[in-house]
């Protein structure tokens, strides 16, 4: 299974950030996740809700984070995750642009359902950037046909209901969720929200390709503990 | 102009949609399903007809204010009371609409965010009328501001959840909101409180509040025999406004103008005129102008008034604007002040703060139209809950 460990971009600030990002990819990420600071994050918890906070407050912007990857090479690919509006203020065409210059080749917008992303997707196809859905277990058969139709590279399973955050046990239903994704998937499934420790990743062994561990790594930045270890425990159970 | 909008997407022009995480959809989908029924059964509009005559108290007076309109020397200023609403604003129209829709979803748990806690306590009420569980969410900085609010909904039954953070006013409540709504969107129905928010939220809450602009038409016509030449309402989310300019939407004549805060004057950063000084961004579930940085970033905003303190506004205010149907000027704290205290002293009427706006608006511009003019304010709320900041500020 793929580990795709997320950090929010900046955070705590642009230096440090930088710093954690090559810890991480050091130490068994399959693919890197990039969160995109915005000062009103309604589908993230508490831990990544401060996280932004803390890197906006630090100066962070979605150029200077643009930046940081460019001069941050990484052997893994680099999507960036992010709510609408900060896109929408630099600009979509600028943005995907920006995003193949930095070696971020893919993008998962939280608040951008299929409904409203037809020209999300044109441009992002492109611009040779993947446009990467989410899915819900609140999602009909319906709507996970058409997610699964229009996500590109894979797709962004979110384990339960609620925001962004570290969790006891997986959700129930998650499995019956992941298998009704599966009939439907066309690409590979990553979950993500709630995933905080090994015991999750390995009773998800055989429904998923990937999971997204985020708060857990947020958390650890928070707590100083050694985050390349943190991630090096999370990719042995994968 | 056309008023059938929304869209089947919920645009109001370029504004509107519905920009939420992918576990909401379905609950909007739902949502807008349920309402499709409702507005077409006879049964749910009597019980919502019933309940707006025997519990809230309407149709609300449309009051000709004579003595305000004798010291100010111009054009007759009429004012639509939904401060004599039961809970003392227009806020219970929609709560009681969506509470009675919450019934039709098969939902027990109700959740809001309040600003001035006019919302708030409107929601508690109906929640209480109908047996439903209702949870709050309030910026701790408004649950300060607006403590008899807060008393009300503790009474009420309801638990207020005081948000802390972010700014700590009406944006946070929504954001903490949504997330809980995100949660818990299997059982719970989210009563939004303005004309806010993803599709279908804001055509709801505008159709439950138009009958304050299909009873304010009835009653000019049956009083005067004419419509009102201009039609004053404050906008935050733009609630009140929405419910009263959209009857009149067809009456080309009929000059509509919402009022926003302007704070401490809008060339300084404390103030939420949206309209006046946003740009269009997506917050909240929906396209349409946002006080913005200019990497998207949401600011802060200030208004003395916690109902109209917030840094977005409903997307069907946005397409008014920019088709020209209706214009949005703003006035500040220190001018709704005085409009206030000129009306609680000519007419014995203490308005809300937020409704103090639009008041204020009417002043400025009565001296400048003929007597055989008319302005139509719509009085929003009542002032009860703002005697302390008044009195702060005096």
């Amino acid at each position: 299974m793929a580990l795709v460990p997320y950090l929010t971009g900046g955070f705590p600030n642009r230096d440090v950030f930088a710093h954690h990002l090559h810890t991480v990819a050091q130490a068994g990420a399959d693919l890197l996740e990039i969160g995109v600071p915005f000062s009103d994050p309604i589908a993230d918890g508490p831990t990544i809700q401060h996280s932004s906070q803390t890197a906006l407050a630090a100066g962070a912007t979605l150029d200077s984070l643009l930046q940081t990857l460019r001069a941050t090479p990484t052997p893994q690919p680099r999507v960036l995750m992010s709510y609408l509006n900060p896109l929408l203020a630099y600009g979509p065409q600028r943005l995907l642009a920006a995003m193949r210059d930095a070696d971020a080749t893919g993008l998962i917008i939280a608040d951008l359902p299929v409904e409203e992303s037809d020209e999300w997707l044109t441009m992002a196809d492109a611009a040779g950037i993947d446009l990467i859905f989410l899915a819900a277990p609140t999602s009909t058969p319906a709507r996970l046909r058409e997610i699964a139709a229009r996500t590109r590279g894979f797709i962004y399973a979110v384990s339960r209901l609620g925001t962004t955050g570290v969790q006891g046990g997986l959700a129930d239903g998650l499995a019956s969720f992941l298998s009704r994704l599966r009939a439907v998937a066309q690409t590979p499934i990553a979950v993500g929200f709630g995933i905080s420790n090994a015991e999750h990743i390995r009773a998800l062994h055989g429904q998923a390709d990937g999971v997204v561990v985020g708060s857990r790594l947020v958390s650890a930045i928070d707590a100083g503990e050694d985050l390349g270890e943190v991630v090096r425990e999370l990719a042995e159970a994968c | 102009m056309s008023t059938i909008v929304p869209d089947a997407r919920g645009y109001f022009g370029a504004f509107g949609g519905r920009y939420v995480p992918e576990t909401l959809m379905h609950a909007l989908e739902q949502l807008a399903a349920a309402y499709d029924e409702v507005k077409r059964d006879p049964a749910f509009q009597a019980d919502l007809a019933s309940l707006l005559r025997n519990y809230v108290g309407r149709p609300t007076p449309l009051y000709f204010a004579e003595r305000l309109t004798r010291q100010l020397g111009g054009a007759r200023i009429f004012l639509k009371r939904e401060d004599l609403a039961h809970t003392g604003a227009h806020k219970i129209n929609n709560s009681l609409g969506q509470a009675l829709l919450t019934r039709r979803l098969g939902k027990k748990r109700v959740i809001a965010e309040t600003g001035a806690g006019q919302h708030g306590v409107a929601t508690a009420t109906a929640c209480a009328l109908l047996g439903l569980e209702c949870v709050v969410y309030m910026g701790s900085d408004d649950v300060k501001r607006q403590r008899l609010n807060v008393l009300r909904m503790d009474l009420l039954g309801a638990k207020v959840v005081h948000v802390e953070s972010g700014s700590r006013t009406l944006k946070d409540a929504i954001n903490e909101a949504m997330r809980d709504w995100v949660a818990n969107v299997q059982t719970t129905h989210y009563v939004v409180g303005s004309v806010v928010g993803p599709h279908p939220f804001p055509m709801i809450v505008r159709d439950f509040q138009c009958v304050i602009g299909r009873e304010t038409r009835e009653q000019m016509l049956a009083r005067e025999g004419r419509l009102p030449d201009v039609v004053v309402a404050c906008v935050g989310g733009g609630s009140n406004a929405i419910g009263m300019f959209h009857p009149f939407l067809n009456d080309a004549k009929v000059q509509l103008i919402g009022v926003e805060a302007g704070g401490r004057g809008i060339d300084t950063n404390e103030h939420a005129a949206t309209l006046s000084t946003g740009r269009v961004g997506v917050l909240h579930g929906a396209r349409s102008y946002l006080i913005q940085d200019a990497a998207g970033q949401i600011l802060g905003t200030h208004s003395i008034s916690a109902g109209l303190d917030y840094p977005g506004v409903g997307p069907e205010h946005a397409w008014l604007k920019v088709s020209g149907r209706a214009e949005y000027n703003f006035c500040t704290d220190d001018e709704a002040l005085d409009a206030l205290r000129l009306l609680a002293a000519s007419e014995g009427i203490i308005p809300a703060l937020e409704s103090a706006h639009a008041v204020a608006q009417a002043t400025k511009m009565a001296p400048m139209l003929a007597r055989d003019q008319t302005i139509v304010v719509c009085l929003s709320g009542r002032g009860d809950k703002d005697l302390e900041i008044v009195e702060g500020v005096v």
